[in-house]
């Protein structure tokens, strides 16, 4: 009895200490983003950093550091990618979920996982060989290494996690609800569409989010396809830079203490802060969610 | 025998190599109460979900024989199984609304079959609402979620959910056997009303239950048709030793 109750301690104590730890290690890179990151302002002004339309810290004489131009750029990215991902994603998750059975079912998910883990420079590399040339051709502009090459390997590699996770949600969705649409002389299409759906809202939206995190996060295969041009872009075809790409392109050539340097930080904290709002909109959407259908 | 709305003519059913029903043969009239009682895995709901193809949905079905309503076979090529299904409506074992308001559940399968605009669309849902005696009780709250709902309510509401494509017949398989005894007297009931406009087939394993709300009554055992006929004749005089033997609680 004494000792069941020592064990009981001990094992709790290891789950608390791993809890901190986590916590603490976390909370320890956000001080660090935020404690270089804010080094940056001593060099230039905070709002010529979030407003300033030219980032060019390499200028002689004047280098300035403005995050609009990354900040679309990922945005704009973003947004084609999610554009193509969002409906092909769903579309191919209901598919997986509401017509395939058996095997062919297990056969394609597992697929469609592995392609989630692919090395994103692999991808990148198609892209740069691959898509380049054709966006080149087919639109007749001088380069392909723009933002729509970027937002289409952007989409495809989010597709995966999308389509992942989606099916996850689709297929959690009690069967009975299937079964008392079917009776009622409803078409699998509309059962899909107007009942298996809308009840996986929620989960949907997650496999939307994750999605979003993994364009907006994703570094190697944009840095390898956007052409990197650090401008305000106007059109589809004009190069862009992403704020993930220019970390890792700048790091490197940046001087220890520098404001160059320190700004990197700060632009690792704005991604911060893009991952911790998308997360907690996606999160009251579905405690919204949660709440109506208890209502 | 008596006159036939639903056919059931040799019928045999496997799923994969399990052959479930044996030469099912017999006929179900119109405007009644027709039980199908048995032990469990006797396969009594594998013979109503047969009757509006839900099997269909299971991977490895094989049928032989026939089903035929209004002389009609529900597995004839001309047979469309949306339509057939539209006729023949289903209320299942667990009340399972669908995760929508109480409105939108009983709407959904009008609006899906492009039954009238907007407002015989509500008419429906009412007119559906009142044949399952639950108007009275939701009127004022049709936008609630279902599951707000009771378990005999949302029973209630599934089956005008079942009534508000105006099917032919409806089929209730073991209806009562999640809810408590006052919500399965009142669930009785509205099955004893509803033969004056639909033919009502209820499986169940429960022999009170088909005394009390059935005409027509068919005993299935191991997937075979022991017996069938009128209620009162099987409860009081049963042809076979098995029915005796299930009715008197030898088993079952």
């Amino acid at each position: 009895m004494r000792l069941r109750k020592v064990a009981d301690r001990a094992v709790r104590g290891v789950f608390l200490a791993n809890a901190i730890l986590s916590a603490v290690v976390l909370l320890g890179i956000l001080a660090f983003l935020l404690f270089y990151g804010v080094r940056t302002f001593s060099g230039t002004p905070l709002l010529k950093f979030l407003f300033g339309t030219v980032w060019n810290p390499d200028a002689y004489g004047e280098p300035s550091y403005g995050l609009l131009p990354l900040l679309l750029g990922s945005f704009a990215s973003t947004a084609i990618a999610l554009l193509i991902a969002i409906p092909l994603g769903i579309a191919s998750a209901v598919f997986i979920s509401e017509r395939l059975k058996g095997w062919v079912r297990v056969t394609v998910k597992t697929l469609v996982e592995l392609f989630a883990g692919f090395p994103s420079v692999v991808i990148g590399f198609f892209g740069l060989v691959v898509l380049a040339p054709l966006i080149a051709r087919i639109f007749n502009v001088p380069s392909g290494l723009n933002l729509l090459n970027a937002g289409l390997l952007l989409g495809l590699m989010s597709l995966p996690t999308i389509i992942s996770v989606a099916d996850d949600a689709l297929r959690v969705v009690p069967h009975s609800y299937r079964e008392a649409a079917y009776a009622l002389g409803a078409t699998p299409w509309t059962t899909a569409t107007r009942i298996v759906l809308p009840a996986a809202r929620s989960g949907i939206l997650a496999a939307v989010m994750l999605g979003f995190g993994r364009a907006v996060g994703e570094t190697m295969a944009v840095l390898m396809v956007a052409g990197n041009a650090a401008l305000m872009p106007k059109s589809l075809f004009d190069p862009i830079r992403t704020i993930t790409s220019t970390i890792a392109i700048e790091l490197g050539e940046s001087a220890f203490g520098d404001t160059h340097f320190y700004s990197l930080f700060a632009l690792g904290f704005v991604l911060f802060l893009l991952a911790l709002a998308t997360n907690l909109i996606a999160e009251s959407l579905i405690k919204r969610e949660k709440r109506s259908f208890t209502l | 025998m008596p006159e036939s709305k639903i056919t059931v003519e040799k019928l045999n059913l496997w799923f994969g190599e399990n052959h479930v029903l044996k030469d099912v043969s017999f006929s179900i009239p119109p405007n009644a109460v027709t039980a199908i009682m048995g032990p469990s895995g006797c396969g009594k709901s594998t013979l109503l979900r047969t009757v509006n193809r839900m099997n269909d949905l299971i991977l490895g079905t094989r049928v032989t024989g026939d089903i035929r309503i209004d002389g009609q076979s529900i597995f004839a090529d001309t047979t469309d199984v949306i339509d057939l299904r539209k006729r023949v409506g289903m209320v299942f074992q667990k009340p399972n609304p669908f995760p929508k308001s109480i409105l939108e559940n009983v709407a959904f399968g009008p609006r899906i079959h492009r039954m009238g605009n907007h407002a015989d669309i509500q008419q429906r849902v009412e007119q559906a609402l009142r044949h399952a005696n639950l108007w009275d009780e939701v009127k004022d709250r049709l936008h609630d979620n279902a599951f707000s709902l009771s378990g005999g309510q949302q029973q209630r509401l599934c089956t005008a959910r079942c009534l508000s494509v105006e099917p032919e017949i409806v089929l209730l398989d073991e209806p009562a056997s999640a809810l408590d005894p006052h919500s399965t007297a009142r669930l009785e009931e509205l099955i004893r009303q509803l033969k004056q406009d639909y033919t009502v087939v209820i499986v169940t394993h429960n022999m009170q239950q088909a005394a009390r709300v059935s005409d027509w009554c068919a005993f299935l055992m191991l997937g075979e048709l022991v017996e069938f006929g009128r209620t009162e004749n099987i409860f009081t005089k049963p042809k076979d030793r098995r029915t005796e033997d299930f009715l008197t609680g030898k088993f079952g």
